[in-house]
C-alpha cells in the first residue's frame, strides 16, 4: 500500500475517522463490559432463575388435620362436597366480564344472581361480606353444597360455563358430635389472602393461593400443625410447558390431628345447660330493673384441677361454624358480626370480662391472712360499714355478728371485708400513698393471675383488670381531658362523677378500695382466670395454663407431640390457709349460699365447693357468677344481666356435675351414665391409615324439668353487694365493663 | 505471510507461473486482499451455523423435523454471500459506482414492493417478500447498500475530481434526498430496526465526506428532536412503545412484552464463563427465548459458549470493524473512504443494537447480528459489504 501515492486527504476527514473509530470501539467495549457484567459478575443470580424458569411445579394440596375431642370423637373434620367455583382471570378475559356465565350459573344452582356475583367480587374496603377475601388468581368456591345433578349440569354443558368448574373437593365439616357445638373454641377458616402468602413466602410453611387459614379458636392456633405441607411435584419443562423430565417430587403430607381435652358429651351438657339456664333467667323478674333478665350473654368453663386442661368450655350466643365453609353469605355474616347480632363470634369465657362479685372473695381472703390477719379470729360483720359518710352496706344490709374469714366466706359477708381493705389502704398512706405500700390485696390479685391473660392456647384473650394505683394512674391520664369536658359539679350522677374524677381520678380512695374488695367496682375478669384460680384451689395451689390441646397427632397416628400442662405459678397461701379456705369453701356448698342448690349432693363421696356472686353492673342487670371445684373438676359460670348467681347459673353448674358423675338431682349414682368421672387420661388411637377410633356419642338427654317455682326460690343471702351512692365511683366506666363490650 | 513468501525461492525456477502460483504471487490479487477481515467474517459465519443449529434442532415446528434445516441453510447463505463477495471484488467498486443509479433504483423498487401484496409480515414488521420455496427477501438490507454507495457517489464526485476540498451544502442535501425514499417506505412497514441503522450510515457517510460540521451537528439534533415528535405525538405502533417500556422495565410484564429481554438476559447470564457448551443450554434447549436463531442469536452464545465464547464474537466484529477503518482511512479516493465509513457505521450500530437488547442496554428491535443471525438478505448485503471493503483495498483500476 505504501506504493500508493496519498492523495489530497484533509485533515478534516482523517480527524473524522478517527472519531468514527473511536466511537464504534467505544460501543464494543460497552457490549464487552456488560457482557461481563451479566455472565461473570451476576452469572450465579442467572444461572439459578434459569433453574426455576424450566421447572414447573405442580402442587397437591394437603388435607387438613381434624380436631379431635379426648376420646377421639371429631369436632372438627373434612368431608368430600361438589364445590363449584369460578375463575376470575378466565371470566374477565370475556366481553362482559362473565356476567352471562354467571347468570346462567345462578340459574343452575338456584341461587339469586346478584349473590353468585357478590360472592366472586373481590373484597376491599369499601366491599361488604360476601366477597372474595382469597387470591384473585385463585378460583372462587361459589358453592360447596351443589348437588350431583347441579355438578352434572355444569361439567355437561362446559361450552356454557367457560371459566366454572365443579369438582369433588375436601371441605372442613364442623360435625357437632352430639350435638357439641363448640363453635367459638375451634373457630373458623377463611382464605388465604395475597398479603400472607407474601409473608410466609419465605418461611418453612409458605402458603398455597388455594389455601385456608385459621382465623379464630384452635383452627388458628394450631394452623400450622394442621394445615400440613402441600405436595410439590416439580416437572423439567420448555417454554410449552411440555415435560422433560421429573426434577423433584415431595408428596402431600397430611395435615396433624389436634387432640384437646374437650370431652364432647360434657361440652354438649354444657352447651345444652347454658341456654336452658338463660332461657330460664329470662323468665325471672328482676326488681330492680323491674323487667325479666335479658340473660343476653353467658359462658361456662369446665377445667381438670390437676392440668388446667379445659374439658369444655361454652359460651352464648353461638353460632353454626359451618357458616363459614364455602364463603360465608352475606345474610350469615351479618347475623355474626352484625351491631343487633350480639357478637356470638366471641368466646366468652376467654374474651368476656365483667366485675367477678363475691367470688372474687378468695383473693381478699388470701390477701388478709398474708397481711397479718388471723383467719380464725372474729370479725365484725355488721349490716353496714361507713366511711367519712359514706355507707357501704351488706346484701340485703343483713348482719352476721362477728364471725372468721371462713365465716365470712360462707354468708359472704361484705362488711368484714370493707373493713379490712380500709384498714390496709389506710395503713398503706390512704390518698397519699407511702413508698413502701404493701398493696395486699392487690398484689394478692396479680398473684391469683388477674389483671393478665391466663395463655391458654386459644387466641384474643383478654386479660381482665386488676384497678390497682398504677392502674387508677394510667387510667386516669388516658381519660382526665374526656372527663374534664363531661363534668360538672352540680350535674346529673354521671357528670358528676365525671367532675369527681377529673379532680383527682388517679388517687386510689377509701370507696374504691372498699369496692374492689369484694371484686366490685372497676375489677374485670374474665371467666377462664376464675376457672383457673378455682381449679387452683382445687388442687392445693397450683396455677396452670389454661389449655384446650392436648397432643397433636401426625396423620398416620406415628408421631405424637404432648402438649404438657404448664404451670404459672402457686397461689400465695400456705397449705394451712389452703385447708381453711377449701373447708370454709365445702361450708359455701353445705351451708352457705350454694347450699340449695347442691341437696341431695354425695357430698361424703365428692365433695363439693362453691362460690356464689351477684356482680353489680352500672346500668345493667346484675352478672351472674358461680364457681365450684370437686377434687377432679372446677366448674365456672357465668351469665351477663343473668340475676344472682346461685339463682341463675346454680342448676346449670349442678347439672354439668351431675352429667360428669353419674348423678341425678336427688344424688343417686348411675355408674352408666356417668361421662367424665375421672380426667380422660390416654390419647385416642389413630391407625396408620388415618382413621381413628372414636367412641359413639349419643346426644345429651337433660333430666326432666322440676317444678319452676323452686327452680327460682332459694334463700336471700346470695352474696350480692350493694354499692352505695357515689362510693360506686367507677361505675362511670362500667357499661365499658360488660361482657359484651369486649370485643 | 509475506515474510514467508520471501524465504521460498519457488518462483526462480518456474518459467511459467501457475495459477495457483498467480494467486500467491506476491503482488497478486489474492495476496493482497485483506485476510484479518476475510478470515473474522468466515469464522463469524461460521459460529453463527453452530448457534443458529443449536438454537433451532428442537424447534420442531420451524425446522420441518429436520434438526439440521437451519444449519445447512446457513451454510448455503454464507456461501451464496461469499460468491456475492467474491463476484463484487471481481467487478470492483469503481466499476460499480457506474451503476450506481440502477442498483439504487432497484433497491427502491424491492422496498415498494413489501408494500404490495407480494409483502409479508413478521413479527409486526411489514419488511417481507415471500418468494416461495422457503425463501424471502427482506429488501430493506439491501437499501442499507445502495443509499451508502448512492450517497458516496454524490458526494464524491467533485471533491475526487478536485473541484472541491469538501462537498459544498447543495451536494450534501442532493446526498439526503437518495436517503429519503427508502427511509420513507421503510418507516411505512415500519420497520424502526432498519431505519435506526439508515440514520446511522448516514450519519457515518457525512461524517468521513467532510461536510460541513453543521450538518453533523444539524441532523444529530433533527433526530433527536424527530425521536422527541415521534413519541409525544404518539405515532408508534403500540408494540413498539411496549418493547421500549420493556426495556426500561423488563420486570413491567415479564409474561408479556418484557418476555423476550428478560428470557434474553437470564440465558445469557447463566451461561457464565465457560457456557453449558454447544447444544446443552437449558434456555435454550426449553426455546424459552424467541427468535433464537435471528434476532435472540447472541443468547445462545452467551448461554452455551459462555464469557468466552460471546467474548470472541465481539472480538471478531472487533477484527472486521478494526479493518474497515484501515481500509477506510488507507484509501487513496473518498468515494472509497465514504462507502467503508458507511459500512462501519452500519455494521457498528446493528451489532450494538443487536447485542445490546439481548444484554438489556437497549431496547428491542429486530435487526441481525451481521454474519451470525440467520437470515439470507441480511447475509448477503453483508458479504456484499465485505466485497465492497476488499475492493477498496485492492484499489483496483476500472475494469470496464
Amino acid at each position: 500500500m505504501t506504493n500508493i501515492p496519498e492523495t489530497g486527504r484533509t485533515s478534516r476527514v482523517t480527524i473524522r475517522l478517527v472519531v468514527l473509530q473511536v466511537l464504534v470501539f467505544s460501543l464494543l467495549l460497552t457490549l464487552g463490559g456488560r457482557l461481563w457484567y451479566l455472565q461473570i459478575r451476576n452469572g450465579q443470580e442467572y444461572t439459578d432463575e434459569a433453574k426455576n424458569n424450566h421447572v414447573q411445579q405442580v402442587v397437591q394440596p394437603a388435607v387438613r388435620g381434624s380436631i379431635l375431642d379426648a376420646r377421639g370423637v371429631p369436632l372438627a373434620d373434612n368431608e368430600t362436597k361438589l364445590v363449584v367455583s369460578a375463575s376470575r382471570t378466565e371470566l374477565m378475559k370475556m366481553k362482559d366480564d362473565g356476567k352471562a356465565v354467571l347468570a346462567r350459573l345462578a340459574d343452575v344452582l338456584d341461587m339469586s344472581p346478584k349473590d353468585v356475583a357478590d360472592k366472586v367480587r373481590l373484597c376491599d374496603a369499601k366491599t361488604p361480606q360476601p366477597c372474595w377475601n382469597g387470591s384473585p388468581y385463585q378460583p372462587i368456591p361459589v358453592t360447596s353444597k351443589a348437588t350431583t345433578q347441579q355438578a352434572l349440569q355444569i361439567r355437561e354443558r362446559a361450552e356454557d360455563f367457560p371459566g366454572i368448574t365443579a369438582e369433588p373437593t375436601a371441605v372442613r365439616r364442623y360435625a357437632a358430635p352430639g350435638k357439641a357445638n363448640t363453635a367459638q373454641v375451634l373457630g373458623y377458616l377463611s382464605p388465604v389472602t395475597d398479603a400472607e402468602i407474601e409473608k410466609a413466602k419465605d418461611s418453612d410453611s409458605p402458603y398455597l393461593r388455594s389455601d385456608q387459614v385459621g382465623r379464630s379458636g384452635l383452627e388458628r392456633t394450631y394452623d400450622k400443625d394442621l394445615r400440613g405441607k402441600a405436595g410439590v411435584t416439580r416437572y423439567e419443562v420448555d417454554n410449552l410447558g411440555r415435560v422433560i423430565g421429573l426434577a423433584k417430587a415431595d408428596k402431600a403430607k397430611p395435615g396433624a390431628n389436634v387432640v384437646t381435652s374437650i370431652d364432647a358429651r360434657v361440652q354438649a351438657v354444657a352447651e345444652y345447660e347454658l341456654l336452658d339456664a338463660m332461657k330460664e333467667a329470662r323468665k325471672a323478674f328482676d326488681k330492680n330493673t323491674n323487667t325479666n333478665y335479658k340473660a343476653d350473654a353467658g359462658a361456662v368453663v369446665v377445667m381438670e384441677n390437676k392440668t388446667g386442661r379445659v374439658v369444655a368450655m361454652a359460651s352464648n350466643p353461638t353460632y353454626d361454624p359451618n357458616a363459614w365453609v364455602g364463603g360465608i353469605s352475606g345474610k350469615d355474616y351479618a347475623a355474626l358480626t352484625g351491631k343487633n347480632s350480639n357478637f356470638p363470634l366471641l368466646n366468652r369465657a376467654i374474651q368476656g370480662q365483667a366485675a367477678p362479685g363475691s367470688i372474687f372473695k378468695v383473693i381478699p381472703t388470701a390477701a388478709a391472712v398474708n397481711a397479718g390477719y388471723d383467719f380464725n379470729a372474729s370479725y365484725p360483720c355488721p349490716s353496714s360499714y361507713s366511711i367519712g359518710g359514706q355507707t357501704f352496706t351488706n346484701y340485703e344490709s343483713k348482719g352476721h355478728g362477728n364471725i372468721s374469714l371462713g365465716g365470712a366466706l360462707e354468708v359472704s359477708c361484705d362488711t368484714v371485708y370493707y373493713a379490712l381493705a380500709h384498714q390496709q389502704w389506710q395503713r398503706d398512706g390512704g390518698t397519699k400513698p407511702k413508698k413502701d405500700a404493701k398493696d395486699w390485696f392487690y398484689k394478692t390479685a396479680h398473684q391469683f393471675g388477674l389483671g393478665k391473660e391466663t395463655g391458654i392456647d386459644l387466641p384474643n384473650e383478654v386479660p381482665g383488670r386488676v384497678p390497682d394505683r398504677q392502674w387508677k394512674q394510667r387510667f386516669w391520664e388516658a381519660n382526665k381531658d374526656a372527663w374534664c369536658k363531661q363534668g360538672k359539679k352540680d350535674g346529673d350522677f354521671v357528670q358528676k362523677i365525671a367532675f369527681e374524677n377529673c379532680i383527682d381520678g388517679n388517687r386510689m380512695r377509701a370507696g374504691d378500695s372498699v369496692n374492689y374488695s369484694i371484686g366490685q367496682g372497676d375489677t374485670l375478669v374474665t371467666p377462664i382466670q376464675m376457672a383457673s384460680i378455682y381449679a387452683a384451689i382445687g388442687n392445693g395451689g397450683t396455677l396452670h395454663t389454661p389449655s384446650v390441646g392436648k397432643a397433636v397427632i401426625s396423620a398416620d397416628g406415628k408421631q405424637v407431640r404432648e402438649i404438657k400442662p404448664e404451670v404459672r405459678g402457686k397461689l400465695p397461701i400456705t397449705a394451712a390457709t389452703h385447708k381453711l379456705i377449701d373447708g370454709a369453701l365445702e361450708g359455701v356448698a353445705t351451708r352457705g349460699t350454694a347450699a340449695w342448690r347442691f341437696q341431695g349432693w354425695p357430698q361424703d363421696k365428692i365433695p363439693m365447693h362453691a362460690k356464689t356472686g351477684t356482680a353489680e353492673v352500672y346500668g345493667k342487670q346484675t352478672t351472674s357468677w358461680f364457681a365450684t371445684y370437686t377434687e377432679d373438676y372446677s366448674i365456672v359460670m357465668t351469665i351477663s344481666q343473668g340475676g344472682t348467681g346461685s339463682g341463675a347459673s346454680g342448676p346449670a353448674v349442678r347439672k354439668i356435675y351431675n352429667a360428669l358423675y353419674g348423678l341425678d338431682q336427688t344424688g343417686k349414682f348411675d355408674p352408666k351414665k356417668a361421662l367424665l368421672p375421672e380426667p380422660q387420661k390416654n390419647l385416642p388411637t389413630i391407625q396408620p391409615d388415618g382413621s381413628i377410633e372414636a367412641p359413639e356419642i349419643k346426644p345429651y338427654v337433660p333430666e326432666p324439668k322440676e317444678q319452676p317455682a323452686e327452680a327460682l326460690a332459694g334463700p336471700g343471702a346470695n352474696g350480692t353487694q350493694r354499692t352505695a351512692g357515689p362510693a360506686g365511683r367507677g361505675a362511670g366506666t362500667a357499661a365499658r365493663d360488660t361482657m359484651q363490650g369486649s370485643d | 505471510m509475506a515474510g514467508t513468501a520471501h524465504g521460498f525461492s519457488v518462483r526462480r525456477y518456474a518459467p511459467e507461473r501457475g495459477a495457483f502460483a498467480k494467486l500467491a504471487a506476491r503482488d497478486s490479487l489474492v495476496r493482497r486482499l485483506d485476510w484479518p477481515l476475510l478470515l473474522s467474517a468466515i469464522a463469524l459465519s461460521g459460529i453463527g451455523s453452530l448457534l443458529v443449529w443449536s438454537a433451532t434442532r428442537n424447534r420442531d415446528t420451524l425446522n420441518h423435523g429436520d434438526p439440521y434445516y437451519f444449519f445447512f441453510r446457513h451454510l448455503l447463505n454464507t456461501g451464496i454471500g461469499f460468491a456475492l463477495m467474491v463476484g463484487t471484488i471481481w467487478l470492483g467498486h469503481r466499476t460499480l459506482r457506474g451503476a450506481v443509479p440502477v442498483l439504487y433504483g432497484l433497491s427502491v423498487i424491492l422496498v415498494l414492493a413489501v408494500l404490495t401484496p407480494l409483502g409479508a409480515t413478521v413479527n409486526g414488521a411489514h419488511a417481507w417478500i415471500v418468494i416461495g420455496g422457503g425463501f424471502s427477501l427482506q429488501p430493506s438490507e439491501f437499501t442499507k447498500i445502495t443509499i451508502i454507495l448512492g450517497m458516496a457517489m454524490l458526494l464524491a464526485a467533485r471533491v475526487d475530481a478536485g473541484d472541491q476540498q469538501h462537498p459544498d451544502h447543495l451536494t450534501v442535501l442532493k446526498a439526503l434526498c437518495v436517503a429519503v425514499p427508502p427511509i420513507a417506505v421503510i418507516m411505512l412497514m415500519p420497520d424502526l430496526g432498519s431505519v435506526m441503522v439508515i440514520a446511522m450510515i448516514i450519519l457515518g457517510v457525512l461524517l468521513a465526506s467532510g461536510a460541513s460540521n453543521r450538518w453533523i451537528f444539524g441532523l444529530v439534533g433533527a433526530g433527536v428532536l424527530g425521536a422527541v415528535l415521534v413519541a409525544v405525538l404518539g405515532l408508534l405502533d403500540e408494540y413498539q412503545i411496549n418493547r421500549f417500556a420493556a426495556f426500561a422495565n423488563p420486570e413491567l410484564d415479564p409474561a408479556g412484552v418484557g418476555y423476550n429481554t428478560n428470557q434474553a438476559r437470564i440465558a445469557i447470564g447463566s451461561g457464565g464463563l465457560l457456557g453449558t457448551g454447544l447444544f446443552k443450554g437449558s434456555q435454550t434447549t426449553g426455546q424459552f427465548v424467541p427468535e433464537q436463531q435471528t434476532d435472540f442469536v447472541f443468547t445462545v452464545a452467551g448461554e452455551e459458549l459462555g464469557f468466552l465464547g460471546a467474548g470472541a464474537i465481539l472480538l471478531l466484529l472487533g477484527v472486521v470493524l478494526w479493518r474497515a477503518c484501515r481500509i477506510a482511512r488507507e484509501t487513496t479516493e473518498l468515494y472509497g473512504t465514504i462507502v467503508a465509513a458507511g459500512i462501519i457505521a452500519w455494521f457498528a450500530f446493528q451489532s450494538f443494537e443487536n447485542i445490546g437488547m439481548t444484554l438489556g442496554i437497549m431496547p428491542v428491535a429486530g435487526l441481525p447480528l451481521p454474519f451470525v443471525s440467520y437470515g439470507g438478505s441480511s447475509m448477503f448485503a453483508v458479504w456484499v459489504a465485505v466485497g465492497l471493503l476488499q475492493s477498496i483495498r485492492l484499489q483496483r483500476p476500472m475494469t470496464a
